[in-house]
């Protein structure tokens, strides 16, 4: 396939799709589908799957495990999404969790689906993804970077030329 | 602390550059001379505290017991930790640090690059993940150059100054002792003297495109990799350490 193809069609990656397969021919959708419930705690609109940090769901006997994926490596929001994955499995009746930290493969803003950047868009929170980066509250690609660090790991801010509102943008990594 | 198992000492070592490193770059926090440098400054502190413990982690398990990630970082003294000088120097002013920091970022990224070939599987997924915010931190290190060295002339003479001061830790990076060169032969550890080239041209195309001077080469001080440290070293131990020394497992 030529690279220009690869540009017009969007590809799924690999690990992505392997994910997803794992979701599908879970035994334990319905484990799954609790912890769609849980937000990422700094963009709140999408959940630990959208996200791509849950991994996997499985179960044996009373105890559920998961498998989760830091973002970043200093991500202090990991703990939290922890916590926060324990508690919805609780409130479902889950009381046994372990949870494994898995670092391959490294997790990548590539496997955001459309669905989840419109989602962060909506928020406020801009995608690095596709090109030039629009400003989340007018449009305007006309924008500029004030700080390829943000309020978190995960994000760098920039500033809108046409609508001067600062926003923040999803690294790209 | 006395550690004998290879791996289990290669490991701790990336552990302690990426933690001293960290540690400097956390120093900045509230002092940095703008706030947007002052978040950037402590989040890309966040991704080396983040590295070491992972590192430490690994460290932890092939050692097995009571040791635990914390022990590497809080119950080891001047002599036990093995970093870089690099990594350890004051963190300076604001030119020195970013200096420091675009001269490790240049080398980081290719030994993470070769490290994600490890055949060492927990070594090779951590590298993976660090090569990532490598790439992203020599970006924002490499911008800095050309601002800082193509900037006002005094930003130009604090960058030069701050290269010259550099330079002779930088030998240290491609220094490759026995315990490298064995594990090298095994496929788990880098072999740093050959990422020289590709580190020396990265510095030295940036440099010329922010109108600094390369420095000349005046050989190099090493000794970290040993025990053998900077005075330096010992006051970061103090400020780091105090509370796990005074009041020993204490937790938040």
């Amino acid at each position: 396939m030529t690279a220009r193809m690869a540009e017009c069609i969007p590809l799924l990656p690999v690990e992505e799709l392997a994910r997803r397969r794992r979701r599908q021919e879970s035994k334990v959708g319905e484990i799954w589908a609790l912890l769609d419930e849980v937000m990422d705690p700094e963009i709140p609109v999408i959940s630990l799957y959208e996200l791509g940090v849950l991994q996997d769901v499985s179960c044996e006997g009373d105890t559920v495990k998961l498998v989760l994926t830091p973002t970043y490596i200093g991500c202090p929001a990991l703990g939290i999404m922890e916590e926060d994955a324990r508690a919805a499995l609780a409130a479902g009746g889950y009381d046994q969790v372990v949870v494994e930290t898995r670092l391959a493969p490294a997790w990548t803003t590539a496997w955001l689906t459309p669905e989840a950047r419109r989602k962060m868009t909506s928020y406020g929170v801009a995608s690095a993804e596709a090109g030039d980066i629009g400003c989340p509250q007018c449009g305007s690609e006309n924008t500029q970077v004030i700080s390829e660090f943000g309020s978190t790991a995960c994000k760098a801010l920039f500033r809108c030329l046409a609508c001067q509102e600062p926003f923040d943008v999803f690294k790209a990594i | 602390m006395k550690l004998n198992d290879p791996l289990t000492r290669y490991v701790v070592r990336l552990g302690d550059d990426a933690l001293i490193m960290g540690h400097r770059l956390s120093e900045w926090m509230s002092r940095a001379p703008f706030l947007e440098e002052d978040i950037a400054l402590s989040n890309v502190a966040l991704d080396f505290v983040g590295r070491a413990r992972l590192f430490y982690q690994y460290a932890a398990e092939l050692m097995g017991g009571e040791v635990t990630e914390d022990t590497f970082a809080y119950q080891r003294d001047v002599r036990d930790f093995t970093n870089l000088l690099l990594c350890e120097l004051p963190r300076g002013d604001f030119a020195f640090t970013l200096c420091r920091q675009f001269l490790y970022d240049a080398f980081s990224l290719p030994f993470t690059q070769a490290l994600c070939h490890s055949t060492d599987p927990q070594l090779a997924a951590i590298a993976a993940k660090a090569e990532k915010e490598s790439r992203y931190h020599l970006r924002r290190s490499s911008d800095w150059m050309l601002r800082l060295g193509d900037g006002t002339q005094e930003s130009h003479e604090r960058c030069q100054n701050a290269l010259e001061q550099l330079w002779i830790y930088t030998d240290e990076m491609f220094e490759c002792d026995d315990l490298v060169n064995d594990l090298v032969v095994a496929g788990v550890a880098v072999n740093t003297s050959s990422l020289r080239s590709t580190w020396l041209e990265t510095v030295t195309e940036t440099l010329r495109t922010a109108t600094l001077a390369v420095p000349e080469s005046q050989g190099g001080v090493t000794g970290g990799r040993v025990g053998i440290h900077t005075d330096d070293l010992g006051f970061i131990l103090a400020e780091m350490q105090f509370m796990q020394r005074a009041y020993p497992g204490l937790q938040w």
